[in-house]
Protein backbone atom coordinates (compact mmCIF):
# COMPACT_ATOMS: atom_id res chain seq x y z
CA UNK A 1 0.00 0.00 0.00
CA UNK A 2 1.54 3.28 -0.72
CA UNK A 3 1.26 6.20 1.54
CA UNK A 4 0.90 3.38 4.50
CA UNK A 5 2.28 5.49 6.94
CA UNK A 6 0.04 8.22 6.68
CA UNK A 7 -3.09 5.95 6.47
CA UNK A 8 -2.12 4.01 9.50
CA UNK A 9 -1.30 6.33 11.83
CA UNK A 10 -4.55 8.21 10.83
CA UNK A 11 -6.20 4.79 12.48
CA UNK A 12 -4.02 4.48 15.14
CA UNK A 13 -4.41 7.99 16.35
CA UNK A 14 -8.14 7.49 16.11
CA UNK A 15 -8.07 4.11 17.86
CA UNK A 16 -5.96 5.52 20.47
CA UNK A 17 -7.68 8.77 21.38
CA UNK A 18 -11.03 6.75 21.54
CA UNK A 19 -10.15 4.43 23.58
CA UNK A 20 -8.36 6.62 25.64
CA UNK A 21 -11.50 8.40 25.88
CA UNK A 22 -14.16 5.31 26.67
CA UNK A 23 -11.15 4.40 29.34
CA UNK A 24 -11.44 8.26 30.90
CA UNK A 25 -15.08 8.33 30.92
CA UNK A 26 -15.53 4.48 32.30
CA UNK A 27 -12.99 5.03 35.09
CA UNK A 28 -14.52 8.56 36.11
CA UNK A 29 -17.64 6.67 36.28
CA UNK A 30 -16.50 3.63 38.22
CA UNK A 31 -14.58 6.37 41.17
CA UNK A 32 -17.65 8.26 41.47
CA UNK A 33 -19.64 5.22 42.36
CA UNK A 34 -16.95 4.33 44.61
CA UNK A 35 -17.10 7.76 46.22
CA UNK A 36 -21.19 7.72 47.07
CA UNK A 37 -20.66 3.95 48.16
CA UNK A 38 -17.74 5.07 50.62
CA UNK A 39 -19.86 8.21 52.20
CA UNK A 40 -23.31 6.01 52.34
CA UNK A 41 -21.21 3.25 54.23
CA UNK A 42 -20.45 6.05 56.95
CA UNK A 43 -23.61 7.28 56.97
CA UNK A 44 -24.06 9.92 54.52
CA UNK A 45 -27.42 9.90 52.70
CA UNK A 46 -28.69 12.04 50.18
CA UNK A 47 -31.80 13.91 52.05
CA UNK A 48 -34.42 12.52 49.67
CA UNK A 49 -32.89 8.80 50.41
CA UNK A 50 -32.59 9.43 54.18
CA UNK A 51 -36.06 11.05 54.43
CA UNK A 52 -38.19 7.75 52.52
CA UNK A 53 -35.29 4.72 53.44
CA UNK A 54 -38.42 2.16 52.49
CA UNK A 55 -40.52 4.44 50.37
CA UNK A 56 -38.95 2.30 47.28
CA UNK A 57 -37.22 -0.67 47.47
CA UNK A 58 -36.03 -0.61 44.26
CA UNK A 59 -33.92 2.28 45.27
CA UNK A 60 -34.82 5.08 42.44
CA UNK A 61 -35.40 8.71 44.07
CA UNK A 62 -37.35 11.26 42.27
CA UNK A 63 -35.14 14.27 43.21
CA UNK A 64 -31.79 15.03 42.03
CA UNK B 1 -53.41 17.69 24.84
CA UNK B 2 -50.99 15.83 23.54
CA UNK B 3 -48.81 18.72 23.39
CA UNK B 4 -49.24 18.88 27.24
CA UNK B 5 -48.00 15.11 27.72
CA UNK B 6 -45.39 15.45 25.65
CA UNK B 7 -44.08 18.56 27.37
CA UNK B 8 -44.52 16.34 30.70
CA UNK B 9 -42.79 13.60 29.69
CA UNK B 10 -39.70 15.81 28.57
CA UNK B 11 -39.93 17.43 31.96
CA UNK B 12 -39.67 13.55 33.55
CA UNK B 13 -36.89 13.09 31.43
CA UNK B 14 -34.97 16.23 32.74
CA UNK B 15 -35.40 15.07 36.14
CA UNK B 16 -31.43 13.65 36.50
CA UNK B 17 -32.90 10.59 39.02
CA UNK B 18 -35.19 9.55 36.19
CA UNK B 19 -32.27 10.60 33.44
CA UNK B 20 -29.85 8.51 35.40
CA UNK B 21 -32.46 5.77 34.65
CA UNK B 22 -32.68 6.01 31.36
CA UNK B 23 -28.85 6.31 30.82
CA UNK B 24 -28.74 2.76 32.71
CA UNK B 25 -31.74 0.91 30.40
CA UNK B 26 -30.32 2.73 26.40
CA UNK B 27 -26.27 2.79 27.37
CA UNK B 28 -25.08 -0.72 26.73
CA UNK B 29 -27.61 -0.96 23.79
CA UNK B 30 -26.10 2.52 22.26
CA UNK B 31 -22.05 0.76 22.66
CA UNK B 32 -23.36 -2.48 21.47
CA UNK B 33 -24.70 -0.42 18.11
CA UNK B 34 -21.43 1.57 18.19
CA UNK B 35 -19.43 -1.70 18.15
CA UNK B 36 -21.19 -3.07 15.31
CA UNK B 37 -21.31 0.08 13.13
CA UNK B 38 -17.55 0.07 13.91
CA UNK B 39 -16.52 -3.00 12.59
CA UNK B 40 -18.71 -2.75 9.78
CA UNK B 41 -16.75 0.77 9.12
CA UNK B 42 -13.64 -0.44 9.26
CA UNK B 43 -14.42 -3.62 7.02
CA UNK B 44 -15.41 -1.20 4.25
CA UNK B 45 -12.82 1.15 4.70
CA UNK B 46 -9.92 -0.86 4.07
CA UNK B 47 -11.80 -3.04 1.54
CA UNK B 48 -13.32 -0.46 -0.76
CA UNK B 49 -11.42 0.70 -3.82
CA UNK B 50 -8.55 3.39 -3.14
CA UNK B 51 -9.17 6.72 -5.22
CA UNK B 52 -7.26 7.07 -8.78
CA UNK B 53 -5.57 10.30 -7.84
CA UNK B 54 -5.14 10.04 -3.79
CA UNK B 55 -4.95 6.32 -3.98
CA UNK B 56 -4.96 4.94 -0.35
CA UNK B 57 -4.92 7.98 1.64
CA UNK B 58 -8.31 8.18 0.86
CA UNK B 59 -9.37 5.96 3.41
CA UNK B 60 -7.76 8.94 6.07
CA UNK B 61 -11.41 10.29 5.11
CA UNK B 62 -13.31 7.46 6.63
CA UNK B 63 -11.52 8.96 9.99
CA UNK B 64 -10.93 12.52 9.27
CA UNK B 65 -14.46 13.43 8.41
CA UNK B 66 -16.73 11.80 11.05
CA UNK B 67 -14.01 13.40 13.94
CA UNK B 68 -14.39 16.68 11.77
CA UNK B 69 -18.16 16.18 11.82
CA UNK B 70 -18.60 15.43 15.47
CA UNK B 71 -15.90 18.37 16.24
CA UNK B 72 -18.92 20.76 14.90
CA UNK B 73 -21.88 18.87 16.39
CA UNK B 74 -20.67 18.97 19.65
CA UNK B 75 -20.75 22.22 19.80
CA UNK B 76 -23.82 22.63 18.57
CA UNK B 77 -25.21 20.15 21.19
CA UNK B 78 -23.46 22.44 23.83
CA UNK B 79 -25.17 25.46 22.26
CA UNK B 80 -28.66 23.94 22.77
CA UNK B 81 -27.91 23.17 26.08
CA UNK B 82 -26.17 26.91 26.64
CA UNK B 83 -29.52 27.79 25.71
CA UNK B 84 -30.91 25.90 28.04
CA UNK B 85 -28.98 27.07 30.95
CA UNK B 86 -29.61 30.58 30.18
CA UNK B 87 -33.34 30.04 29.52
CA UNK B 88 -34.92 27.28 31.33
CA UNK B 89 -32.11 27.36 34.18
CA UNK B 90 -32.19 23.66 34.07
CA UNK B 91 -29.04 21.76 36.40
CA UNK B 92 -29.42 19.31 32.94
CA UNK B 93 -28.44 21.56 30.64
CA UNK B 94 -25.89 22.48 32.84
CA UNK B 95 -24.28 18.94 33.22
CA UNK B 96 -24.84 18.79 29.27
CA UNK B 97 -22.38 21.13 27.75
CA UNK B 98 -19.70 20.34 30.80
CA UNK B 99 -19.74 16.90 30.16
CA UNK B 100 -19.71 17.79 25.98
CA UNK B 101 -16.26 19.85 25.81
CA UNK B 102 -13.57 17.14 26.44
CA UNK B 103 -15.02 15.02 24.01
CA UNK B 104 -15.69 17.59 21.94
CA UNK B 105 -11.89 18.89 22.29
CA UNK B 106 -10.97 14.98 21.96
CA UNK B 107 -12.67 14.87 18.26
CA UNK B 108 -11.28 18.28 17.02
CA UNK B 109 -7.78 17.14 18.08
CA UNK B 110 -8.09 14.20 16.22
CA UNK B 111 -9.77 15.95 12.77
CA UNK B 112 -6.67 18.12 13.15
CA UNK B 113 -4.25 15.17 13.31
CA UNK B 114 -5.89 12.86 10.67
CA UNK B 115 -6.07 16.13 8.80
CA UNK B 116 -2.30 17.07 8.95
CA UNK B 117 -1.58 13.12 7.93
CA UNK B 118 -3.90 13.88 5.14
CA UNK B 119 -2.46 16.54 4.39
CA UNK B 120 0.91 15.87 3.88
CA UNK B 121 1.26 13.40 1.22
CA UNK B 122 -1.64 15.43 -0.94
CA UNK B 123 -0.81 18.86 -0.48
CA UNK B 124 2.67 18.40 0.73
CA UNK B 125 2.11 20.28 4.08
CA UNK B 126 1.74 19.32 7.28
CA UNK B 127 -0.22 22.58 7.98
CA UNK B 128 -0.61 25.81 6.96
CA UNK B 129 -1.83 28.79 8.70
CA UNK B 130 -3.35 30.41 5.50
CA UNK B 131 -5.99 28.15 4.98
CA UNK B 132 -9.16 29.48 6.50
CA UNK B 133 -10.57 25.53 6.96
CA UNK B 134 -7.69 24.50 8.81
CA UNK B 135 -7.06 28.00 11.07
CA UNK B 136 -11.08 28.20 11.71
CA UNK B 137 -10.82 24.19 13.47
CA UNK B 138 -7.51 25.15 15.29
CA UNK B 139 -9.88 28.00 16.68
CA UNK B 140 -12.58 25.94 17.73
CA UNK B 141 -9.94 23.64 19.50
CA UNK B 142 -8.86 26.29 21.37
CA UNK B 143 -12.46 26.97 22.35
CA UNK B 144 -12.95 23.93 23.69
CA UNK B 145 -10.02 24.28 25.69
CA UNK B 146 -11.17 27.61 26.72
CA UNK B 147 -14.50 26.35 28.09
CA UNK B 148 -13.03 23.02 30.01
CA UNK B 149 -10.66 25.43 31.68
CA UNK B 150 -13.19 28.16 32.59
CA UNK B 151 -15.14 25.37 34.22
CA UNK B 152 -12.16 24.33 36.17
CA UNK B 153 -11.74 27.85 37.40
CA UNK B 154 -14.77 28.49 38.84
CA UNK B 155 -16.20 26.08 41.73
CA UNK B 156 -19.70 26.78 41.69
CA UNK B 157 -21.25 24.45 39.12
CA UNK B 158 -24.24 26.67 38.36
CA UNK B 159 -22.45 29.88 38.17
CA UNK B 160 -19.54 28.20 35.98
CA UNK B 161 -22.49 26.60 33.56
CA UNK B 162 -24.04 30.39 33.24
CA UNK B 163 -20.64 31.41 32.62
CA UNK B 164 -19.69 29.04 30.28
CA UNK B 165 -23.19 29.13 28.56
CA UNK B 166 -22.25 32.68 27.28
CA UNK B 167 -19.22 32.00 25.86
CA UNK B 168 -20.41 28.82 24.26
CA UNK B 169 -23.50 30.43 22.66
CA UNK B 170 -20.84 33.77 21.49
CA UNK B 171 -18.13 31.00 20.34
CA UNK B 172 -21.12 29.60 17.85
CA UNK B 173 -20.28 31.98 15.44
CA UNK B 174 -17.26 29.89 14.59
CA UNK B 175 -19.24 26.96 13.39
CA UNK B 176 -20.58 28.34 10.07
CA UNK B 177 -17.03 30.41 9.92
CA UNK B 178 -16.21 26.67 9.77
CA UNK B 179 -18.83 24.98 7.46
CA UNK B 180 -18.36 27.86 4.63
CA UNK B 181 -14.68 28.75 4.91
CA UNK B 182 -14.34 26.39 1.91
CA UNK B 183 -16.88 28.47 0.29
CA UNK B 184 -16.00 31.82 1.27
CA UNK B 185 -12.21 31.91 0.87
CA UNK B 186 -9.66 30.01 -1.93
CA UNK B 187 -8.64 27.56 0.72
CA UNK B 188 -6.00 24.51 0.36
CA UNK B 189 -9.10 22.06 1.75
CA UNK B 190 -11.65 20.70 -0.41
CA UNK B 191 -15.11 21.99 -0.50
CA UNK B 192 -17.90 20.00 0.54
CA UNK B 193 -18.86 16.84 -1.22
CA UNK B 194 -21.13 15.42 1.13
CA UNK B 195 -23.69 17.57 2.56
CA UNK B 196 -24.60 19.60 -0.41
CA UNK B 197 -27.72 21.39 -1.37
CA UNK B 198 -27.57 19.58 -4.82
CA UNK B 199 -26.56 16.34 -3.23
CA UNK B 200 -23.16 14.09 -2.42
CA UNK B 201 -20.94 14.74 -5.40
CA UNK B 202 -18.84 11.92 -4.30
CA UNK B 203 -18.56 8.35 -5.45
CA UNK B 204 -21.44 5.63 -3.69
CA UNK B 205 -17.98 3.54 -3.30
CA UNK B 206 -16.22 5.95 -0.74
CA UNK B 207 -20.03 7.53 0.31
CA UNK B 208 -21.00 3.75 2.10
CA UNK B 209 -18.37 3.27 4.32
CA UNK B 210 -17.72 7.09 4.78
CA UNK B 211 -21.86 7.07 5.84
CA UNK B 212 -21.01 3.66 7.98
CA UNK B 213 -18.07 5.43 9.89
CA UNK B 214 -19.74 9.05 10.37
CA UNK B 215 -23.18 6.40 11.76
CA UNK B 216 -20.90 5.09 14.74
CA UNK B 217 -18.49 7.96 15.86
CA UNK B 218 -21.78 9.78 16.18
CA UNK B 219 -23.30 6.72 18.23
CA UNK B 220 -20.05 6.51 20.15
CA UNK B 221 -19.94 10.34 20.55
CA UNK B 222 -24.01 10.16 22.63
CA UNK B 223 -23.14 7.03 23.91
CA UNK B 224 -19.81 9.29 25.64
CA UNK B 225 -21.91 12.32 25.90
CA UNK B 226 -24.47 10.24 28.21
CA UNK B 227 -22.19 8.34 29.81
CA UNK B 228 -20.03 11.72 31.11
CA UNK B 229 -23.49 13.41 32.13
CA UNK B 230 -24.44 10.52 34.26
CA UNK B 231 -20.81 10.71 35.62
CA UNK B 232 -21.10 14.49 36.33
CA UNK B 233 -24.72 14.19 37.73
CA UNK B 234 -22.60 12.05 40.51
CA UNK B 235 -19.81 13.91 40.73
CA UNK B 236 -22.52 16.33 42.32
CA UNK B 237 -24.02 14.32 44.21
CA UNK B 238 -20.80 13.36 46.00
CA UNK B 239 -19.96 16.94 46.49
CA UNK B 240 -23.43 17.79 47.82
CA UNK B 241 -22.92 14.46 50.23
CA UNK B 242 -19.38 15.71 51.34
CA UNK B 243 -20.86 19.66 52.11
CA UNK B 244 -23.72 17.56 53.88
CA UNK B 245 -20.94 15.61 55.96
CA UNK B 246 -19.30 18.70 56.76
CA UNK B 247 -22.00 20.42 58.27
CA UNK B 248 -23.03 17.62 60.50
CA UNK B 249 -19.34 17.72 61.62
CA UNK B 250 -19.63 21.55 62.54
CA UNK B 251 -22.82 20.73 64.52
CA UNK B 252 -21.99 17.78 66.43
CA UNK B 253 -18.47 19.71 66.99
CA UNK B 254 -20.83 22.78 68.12
CA UNK B 255 -22.62 20.50 70.74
Amino acid sequence: MKYAFYVFSSYGVAGVLTLCLIAWVWLDGRARRQELAELEASGIRRRSAAARPSADPSGRETEA
Amino acid sequence: MTDSLAIRKLGDLANPTRFMALVARVLPWMAATAAILFAVGLYLSFTTEGDYQQGDTVRIMYVHVPAAWLAMMCYTVMALSAVGTLVWRHPLADVSHKAAAPLGAAFTLLALITGSLWGKPMWGTWWTWGDARLTSVFILFLMYLGLIALNRAIDDPSRAARVSAVLILVGFVNIPIIKFSVEWWNTLHQKASVLRLDGPTIDPEFLRPLLVMALAFTLLFFTLHLAAMRNEILRRRVAAQRRLAARMAAREDAR
